[in-house]
């Protein structure tokens, strides 16, 4: 089953060549998957250059980053998962390590202890790290193991998942504690968990909500929640950028105002536009054809993804590869559910898209993971 | 072991995660529907409203204030012009803590405690939210320079170059060319808005308010894009303004000046008009006022000053009345002559006092406070010159309160007969049925004596005194004063309805009679201590006068002093008798009709007299000689050249011919 999957990736080329390998994966590139995001990042950078006003200073640095990024997921296309299994005991308790120094010798920055300085590297945060690193671990830890897992995995497991996210949060950075534990707990959705568990943790999540209204949420959490539920209350304060992102999204219509048109953007009336918000500049200028457009291509990503997923040799590289495009596609949902106003604002930016070089960094190291996956021998089952 | 359960569920194992891998397809795939649901909602269902909202954000309309237009003297003398200024201004909602903004500004440029009030004053007064309040005018280019480098701490302050009223005269004109001021809310619900969307001051006296739809002009528009912080980014759409039409005023402002330095250092008023075209061609009054103060808003302290309750500066005292005293006399006498009560030669025995039948009051003439006599035999000519008090109570007697006041209702008193000073009084002229409507009483005789001598309830304003005083130099033929003469400097003079019933008198004749009796008060000083004009010794005596001037002088009680009082004692300023002086010149050729006012200033004669000199000298004459163009008899220029020399004898011996005749008339 496994060789026919492999043949018919192959196309006609495994038709004719039989074993031959052919250029695609030698280098162990996934040509759909590289066409894709390779278009999505094309976009992207069109919406960024109007989104930014034509500074070249920020593009010029985007566009470094993509091509680095580019070439990192090469790089990680090329390692076979099976010694990223080997190590990610180790890549946790080291990513682990380097959480903790965050919290005593991190540096600050917008009032969250994010950072490290550490010698011969540039600055960078750790729990960017983590978002491939946890994937891994829990995979690894369930390939081990049988599945569906016993109870007692999913409690070591869920261990495992909690302990960077506590961490995180407590840097504070909720937003991306939450990615990370949702990142780890899909690979526990994938390896089989039953349905039981899964509702009666949503039904105890809900249940508690008010507590943690109560006793855990701050003030802004609680604001961007009211926000969500009526941004006319505070019209020029917390519901501002929801306003100005719905009008944006909602004023482009269907065929939109044009590249470099959008008006909400380059008059300042929608804040954050070249980063979270960026959507709504897209929304603005290309309208419902721009916004079909880019979420056929997300579809076609983790279609692709989970495509991968499905195809992959073993369960380790199932979890990974189907944690990975998840993840990806819940960053695609908050991100477009907060800009069009029917999730509460949280700092998830919009993936390959937004700028900021490392969130693409981070996300194209899961794609090599992915690609790896796919384009590694099938045959040789460990 | 573990390693041989994996080998033996492996196809397990992908079976459960591959069902699993489904279900999170699925629900992907709905999340994405999702999304894209509520995208299609925004863009397609709720298009027009977002659509509105984004051109409703950015979009504003905004309007240009058209330039005001500029107000010219009758020589093209600027008298208001519009004048580039560099303001600081600060919108409040954007400006945070108004204090803390107000402290930086102080520390950045000079900025006094008298500015700042003023500022607090008109951010409290500011009827339009989001508008920018001037903090400070007339910035200097340092300064600007200072604001913009520290623009980082002054959110919402800004520096804008605009036009602002200016009045080069400054206090000469205050009273009738006006000012501008901050429009009042009230004022502001009367205003057309549109027009004044973009103006936010407004005339608030004199010619600046009478002919603010004239000089305002209309207001333009301008689409444009602004972003979130206000500033204008583009602009989409434009429609120029149309600038107010400039304005030409009859007023000389010469004359004007000459009038103000001849009051010196007197309050009061003086009206000029130009007898053929009704022209006001000065409207002083004083104290006055420099106007440029209320341009860029007046502090408390300096409206204080200007509120003074005795100087007034604010109050125009040419259109308020005052009792006009023997001014009257010429009016009453054409009245007398033309009732048939009186003829010219006619004579009243004047003892030096007056006394109605049956009552017991003793009405004085003048003469009997200086010496306890009268004028003798006197005619009505003599009654005029020596300004006797006891042939008027005598005529008016017989006239009658009604008869008096319609035939003075015909002179323009007890009425506005300006063209365009509106806030002009009426005055009073008092009849029967006025003394029943005003205070319920029925007129007594002895009201009618008081009236006769323009005491009493009667009350005229200097420009009243003036009209009447053109109609006199006119022989009746009415011109309305007004003060606008043309709009645009090569436009055509207006020609507002001027004319009201002319005055017909039975025997045009005692025009001229009435001419030569008002020139005496000026010119006649032949005849000793009962044959002398009033004025003449304070005007003609001293100095010759190349022409010949027509004038009554008028000096007004202000209170009835106490029959005790001390004749010598000096009297408290403020009771001390109001100085009234009414003339015209050249007698033979009109080209000026005057009204001098001097608030307590005593003498009509001795004090208002040479003031109205003054004042003609002023006008008529070029280095001590009459104006060509004021020379009557209209001569070739041989001749004038020949006669030019000799024009001041033989206007003199014109005179005295007259005179002569009228001598011989009295015989």
């Amino acid at each position: 089953m496994n060789s026919q999957d492999f043949v018919r990736q192959m196309g006609f080329l495994g038709q004719d060549l039989g074993r031959r390998k052919s250029f695609w994966e030698t280098f162990h590139i996934d040509f759909p998957l590289l066409v894709a995001l390779m278009i999505l990042l094309g976009f992207g950078l069109m919406v960024l250059y109007s989104a930014t006003d034509g500074s070249l200073p920020q593009m010029q640095r985007q566009i470094a980053f993509i091509i680095a990024s580019f070439f990192i997921m090469l790089a990680v296309a090329q390692v076979d998962v099976r010694i990223l299994r080997l190590w990610a005991p180790w890549m946790y308790l080291g990513t682990m390590g380097l959480l903790i120094a965050v919290k005593f010798v991190g540096s600050t920055g917008g009032g969250a202890q994010r950072w490290l300085d550490l010698p011969l590297l540039p600055r960078f945060q750790p729990s960017e790290i983590m978002k491939v690193v946890l994937p891994l671990c829990i995979a690894g830890y369930f390939s081990r193991r049988a599945i569906p897992p016993r109870f007692k995995h999913v409690f070591w497991s869920l261990v495992l998942v909690m302990l960077p996210a506590a961490l995180i949060s407590i840097q504070p950075d909720l937003g991306t504690a939450l990615l990370i534990a949702v990142s780890g707990l899909f690979v526990l959705l994938l390896a089989g968990i039953r349905w039981k568990l899964v509702f009666s943790f949503i039904g105890v999540a809900i249940l508690s909500s008010p507590a943690l209204w109560l006793f855990y949420m701050s003030d802004y959490q609680k604001q961007r929640i009211k926000t969500l539920l009526n941004p006319q209350s505070d019209p020029l304060g917390a519901g501002w950028n929801i306003i100005q992102s719905q009008t944006a999204i909602g004023s482009g219509g269907v065929n939109g105002k044009g590249w470099l048109n959008g008006v909400q953007s380059r008059l300042d009336f929608l804040p954050e536009g070249q980063t979270d918000f960026i959507v709504a500049v897209l929304a603005e200028e290309f309208g419902l054809v721009g916004m079909l457009f880019l979420l056929i291509l997300y579809m076609a990503i983790i279609g692709r993804g989970l495509y991968i997923a499905a195809m992959a040799r073993d369960t380790f590289s199932r979890l990974l590869a189907g944690s990975i495009i998840l993840t990806f596609f819940v960053y695609v949902f908050v991100n477009i559910g907060m800009v069009s106003g029917i999730l509460p604002v949280v700092g998830v930016p919009l993936p390959m898209v937004s700028l900021g070089g490392t969130a693409i960094l981070t996300l194209m190291v899961g794609f090599g993971i992915l690609m790896s996956i796919h384009t590694h021998n099938k045959s040789l089952i460990p | 072991m573990a390693e041989k359960v994996t080998l033996q569920d492996h196809q397990l194992e992908r079976k459960i995660v591959l069902s699993r891998l489904i279900v999170g397809g699925i629900i992907s795939f709905l999340l994405i529907l999702l999304l894209f649901a509520r995208v299609f909602y925004l863009q397609v269902s709720q298009f027009e409203y977002y659509s509105t909202k984004s051109d409703s954000n950015r979009i504003r309309i905004q309007s240009i204030v058209p330039t005001r237009g500029l107000i010219y003297d009758r020589n093209g003398v600027l008298l208001a012009e519009n004048i580039p200024s560099f303001t600081l201004s600060l919108v409040r909602e954007y400006a945070g803590d108004i204090d803390q903004a107000v402290d930086i500004i102080a520390s950045l440029i000079s900025l006094t405690e008298d500015d700042v009030d003023k500022f607090r004053t008109r951010l409290r007064n500011r009827s339009v939210p989001f508008s920018a309040v001037p903090v400070r005018y007339n910035l200097s280019e340092e300064e600007i320079a200072r604001i913009s480098v520290n623009q980082y701490r002054l959110p919402g302050v800004s520096v804008d170059a605009e036009l602002v009223r200016y009045y080069p005269e400054g206090e000469y004109f205050a009273h009738t060319v006006g000012y501008l001021g901050s429009i009042t809310e009230d004022e502001l619900k009367r205003l057309d808005p549109v027009n004044y969307s973009g103006t936010h001051q407004i005339g608030k006296m004199g010619v600046e308010k009478y002919y603010e739809d004239i000089l305002h002009g209309t207001v333009g528009y301008e689409t444009v894009e602004k972003n979130t912080h206000g500033q204008v980014m583009k602009v989409l759409d434009r429609t120029d303004p149309v600038s107010g039409q400039d304005i030409v005023l009859h007023l000389d402002s010469s004359l004007q000046k000459a009038a103000v330095e001849a009051l010196g250092d007197y309050r009061g008023a003086v009206v000029a008009l130009d007898p053929h075209t009704g022209g006001v061609l000065a409207l002083v009054s004083k104290p006055a006022f420099d106007p440029n103060l209320f341009v860029q808003g007046i502090s408390r302290n300096e409206f204080a000053r200007l509120n003074d309750p005795v100087k007034t500066p604010m109050f125009n005292r040419a259109l308020a009345k005052y009792a006009p005293g023997s001014t009257f006399k010429p009016f009453l006498g054409l009245a007398a002559l033309n009732y048939g009560l009186r003829t010219w030669e006619q004579t009243v025995s004047d003892p030096g006092y007056y006394i109605l039948e049956n009552e017991e009051h003793v009405y004085h003439d003048w003469t009997w406070w200086i010496n306890e006599t009268g004028h003798d035999q006197v005619n009505l000519q003599e009654a005029i010159f020596q300004s006797c008090d006891v042939y008027f109570y005598d005529l008016a007697v017989d006239m009658g309160i009604d008869r008096m006041h319609d035939f003075l209702f015909r002179f323009g008193f007890g009425r506005n007969t300006t063209v365009d000073l509106p806030d002009a009084s009426t005055g009073t002229l008092p009849s029967r049925q006025w003394k029943i409507e005003t205070f319920g009483q029925n007129w007594y005789p002895g009201d009618t004596l008081n009236s006769s001598i323009g005491q009493g309830f009667t009350q005229a304003t200097p420009m009243q005194l003036a009209t009447a005083t053109l109609l006199m130099a006119n022989k009746g033929q009415w011109m309305k004063p007004g003060i606008l003469k043309q709009i645009g400097l090569e436009g055509a003079p207006i020609s507002p309805n001027r004319s009201l019933p002319d005055i017909e008198l039975v025997d045009p004749a005692d025009w001229d009679f009435m001419h030569e009796s008002m020139a005496m008060v000026v010119h006649k000083g032949s005849g000793g201590y009962r044959n002398t004009g009033t004025a003449y010794p304070y005007i003609a005596m001293e100095r010759a006068m190349p022409y010949r001037m027509a004038g009554k002088s008028g000096t007004a009680q202000v209170v009835g002093m106490p029959e005790d009082f001390d004749n010598d004692a000096e009297v408290p300023e403020q009771y001390r008798d109001h100085a009234l002086f009414i003339s015209f010149a050249p007698v033979e050729n009109p080209q000026i009709a005057l009204a001098v006012f001097v608030e307590h200033g005593e003498g009509g004669s001795s004090v208002a007299g040479p003031i109205a000199r003054e004042v003609i000298d002023a006008y008529l004459l070029e280095d001590g000689q009459l104006k060509p163009e004021f020379i009557f008899p209209q001569i070739s220029e041989e001749e004038a050249t020949d006669t030019e020399a000799s024009t001041v004898s033989g206007d003199a011996v014109a005179g005295v011919v007259r005179e002569s005749q009228l001598v011989t008339i009295n015989e």
